[in-house]
């Protein structure tokens, strides 16, 4: 098929694609089921819609493959180097970023708990916390680099610091959440303070605690692909990022960034589904 | 976050105070080693007396004390303004002003983006349902991977200097604003939506004379998450362009070459400039939530 056919044929399904998703939008199915099936379907066929347009656009103008390449040509490159790909995965998630978000995620918990105690730590604390939360973090890199070396261990410092204060303050907020009516409830059953943690403030904290889980899963994988372009080993998929844009791979990096973006909204949803499970007695989960 | 009562003023002094104390404490033990073995190569015994002043005053130390990244703050921003050059390439002020830039210009790009997507999508049950599930998917996305790619590719097809580098920001800081606005223009309440209604009035009126007063509050509280995440884009966006100019430049720089002064000045530079720029959006907000009379968004 020559490039301008298949332009023609993308933006055809883009229309097509429009009009269907404006009439799904418009029904209104009584049926629950139904309902998350057409909800789920209208985003995944604007994303098809995207990616043909994409794909059309690269191959009817024939733009280079330097600048923007074709999803198939991004598709080809995934299947053709799983390896390397997965080696990537393995040196910058599983190592750096697993490691790093639950040392992070943890050490913030443990301390948000400890401040908790102290009224007066807990005053001083909070608005330092929120102002870190702001702060550019991840420019500890190279500092990291310095201290704990290329490999891996670095950039799971890197990690743990950028993922502790959301986890410090949400934690914090969280554990504040329960109302005084409950806790009065469990201060006239004699609860004592670990009681009280376990069966009160903490459940009632899991909504701020998972937000800042959620939060912070994004930020470990940016943290440590970012602190890969400050020194690394000739692995990881910060790496292999700089490294393909310098050889001028696109397609390469496309296919880096896939997975990027498939690990991270692969741990989001499984946040998510976890959240829900554990909060089930949420407003937001309610039906 | 404004209407902070004025006791905690006592109890954030006590942290930061022991932040720069175990700051210190941690210079000495990190540096005293590099001391020590300095010592033991010229065969000279040393004790605390000696090496704690020396950990102090190292000229690439492994964690430079506070007063040492003050110094070197001040001596590449203050005495640069006495000797009459601000602007000169080796002054911090010079390379903030390049990251501000950028990050100005990434975050009105992505603030406009923002709010236009937010109105499209408040306004089109079309966009709604097939916009809004990827917005927040792209936010999952590693986006900063992105970051040398933007900047090669839109480098080789003659697009240089600012725009590039604000692109980053611009994706960064459009989410925080596109979502916060789309729960902004939908905070009116249903009897004031009735109440338009029995105006007649129409779809943009609606929108002009109640949606957009009521959603400021939201827009201000999302604009101060953004700022802080142009920052960062920014920050980020200098680092394949090979260290030219700007903060994110001074650290790897700093880091190519040891330079551990000069990256935790640029550090500290790039936090005060992000405190700044996020306590000027909330002033701003401030202002003019109190002009309109609303209430602090509840995010």
């Amino acid at each position: 098929m020559s490039g301008t056919t298949i332009l023609i044929l993308a933006l055809l399904f883009w229309v097509a694609a429009w009009f269907a998703n404006a009439r799904l939008s418009a029904l209104n199915p009584k049926d629950d089921g139904v309902k998350t099936l057409v909800n789920i379907a209208i985003p995944m066929l604007f994303g098809a819609a995207l990616l043909g347009l994409w794909e059309g656009v690269t191959r009817g103008f024939e733009v280079p493959a330097v600048l923007l390449p074709p999803p198939s040509m991004i598709w080809e490159r995934i299947t053709n180097s799983v390896p390397t790909l997965w080696a990537d995965f393995q040196q910058t998630y599983l190592k750096a970023v697993l490691s790093g978000y639950a040392i992070g995620c943890g050490l913030g918990f443990v301390t948000a708990i400890v401040v908790d105690r102290s009224p007066f730590f807990k005053a001083g604390i909070m608005p330092i916390g929120n102002l870190v939360s702001a702060l550019p973090i991840i420019g500890i890199a190279p500092i990291m680099v310095m201290w704990f070396g290329f490999d891996w261990h670095s950039k799971a410092a890197v990690v743990v610091v950028m993922v502790f204060f959301p986890m410090l303050v949400n934690t914090v907020a969280g554990l504040a959440a329960a109302g005084t009516m409950e806790r009065d409830l469990m201060n006239t059953y004699a609860a004592s303070y670990w009681q009280s943690l376990f069966k009160l403030r903490l459940p009632a904290a899991m909504p701020f605690i998972f937000n800042a889980l959620k939060i912070n899963s994004t930020l470990a994988l940016i943290g440590a692909i970012v602190a890969e372009f400050f020194g690394t080993p000739i692995v990881g998929m910060g790496f292999r990022i700089s490294a393909e844009v310098g050889r001028l791979n696109i397609d390469m990096v496309w296919a880096e960034i896939f997975v990027a973006a498939l690990a991270g909204s692969l741990s989001y949803g499984a946040l998510a589904l976890f959240e829900r499970r554990i909060t089930f007695w949420h407003p937001s989960n309610r039906r | 976050m404004t209407t902070r009562p004025r006791s905690a003023l006592v109890p954030v002094l006590t942290i930061v105070a022991a932040i720069v104390a175990i700051w210190y404490g941690c210079a000495v033990l990190l540096n005293a080693p590099f001391e020590r073995d300095q010592a033991e190569r010229l065969g000279k015994e040393t004790s605390w007396s000696n090496v704690l002043p020396a950990t102090m005053a190292q000229d690439r130390p492994v964690l430079p004390a506070p007063h040492q990244v003050a110094q070197e703050i001040w001596k590449t921003t203050g005495e640069m303004v006495q000797k009459g050059r601000p602007f000169s390439k080796r002054s911090l002020i010079y390379h903030a002003w390049v990251t501000l830039s950028v990050t100005l210009l990434g975050f009105i790009m992505g603030t406009a983006l923002g709010i236009l997507l937010a109105v499209g999508i408040v306004h089109s049950r079309v966009l709604d349902k097939s916009l809004m599930p990827w917005i927040i998917t792209s936010q999952t996305i590693p986006i900063l991977a992105l970051a040398p790619m933007i900047i090669v590719v839109l480098n080789s097809v003659g697009i240089q200097g600012l725009f590039p580098k604000a692109v980053i920001s611009t994706y960064l800081s459009f989410f925080p604003v596109a979502v916060g606005m789309v729960k902004g223009l939908r905070s009116p309440e249903a009897m004031h939506l009735d109440l338009m209604k029995t105006y007649s009035a129409d779809r943009s009126e609606t929108f002009w004379k109640l949606r957009l007063p009521a959603s400021m509050p939201f827009l201000f509280t999302s604009m101060k998450v953004a700022i802080a995440a142009s920052l960062v884009g920014a920050i980020v966006g200098e680092l394949p362009t090979g260290a030219v100019a700007g903060l994110g430049a001074r650290l790897l720089a700093g880091s190519y070459y040891g330079q551990t002064v000069q990256i935790w000045s640029a550090l500290i530079a790039a936090a005060i400039l992000a405190g700044l720029l996020v306590a000027l959006v909330g002033w701003v907000g401030n202002r003019i939530n109190r002009r309109m009379g609303a209430r602090e968004a509840m995010a």
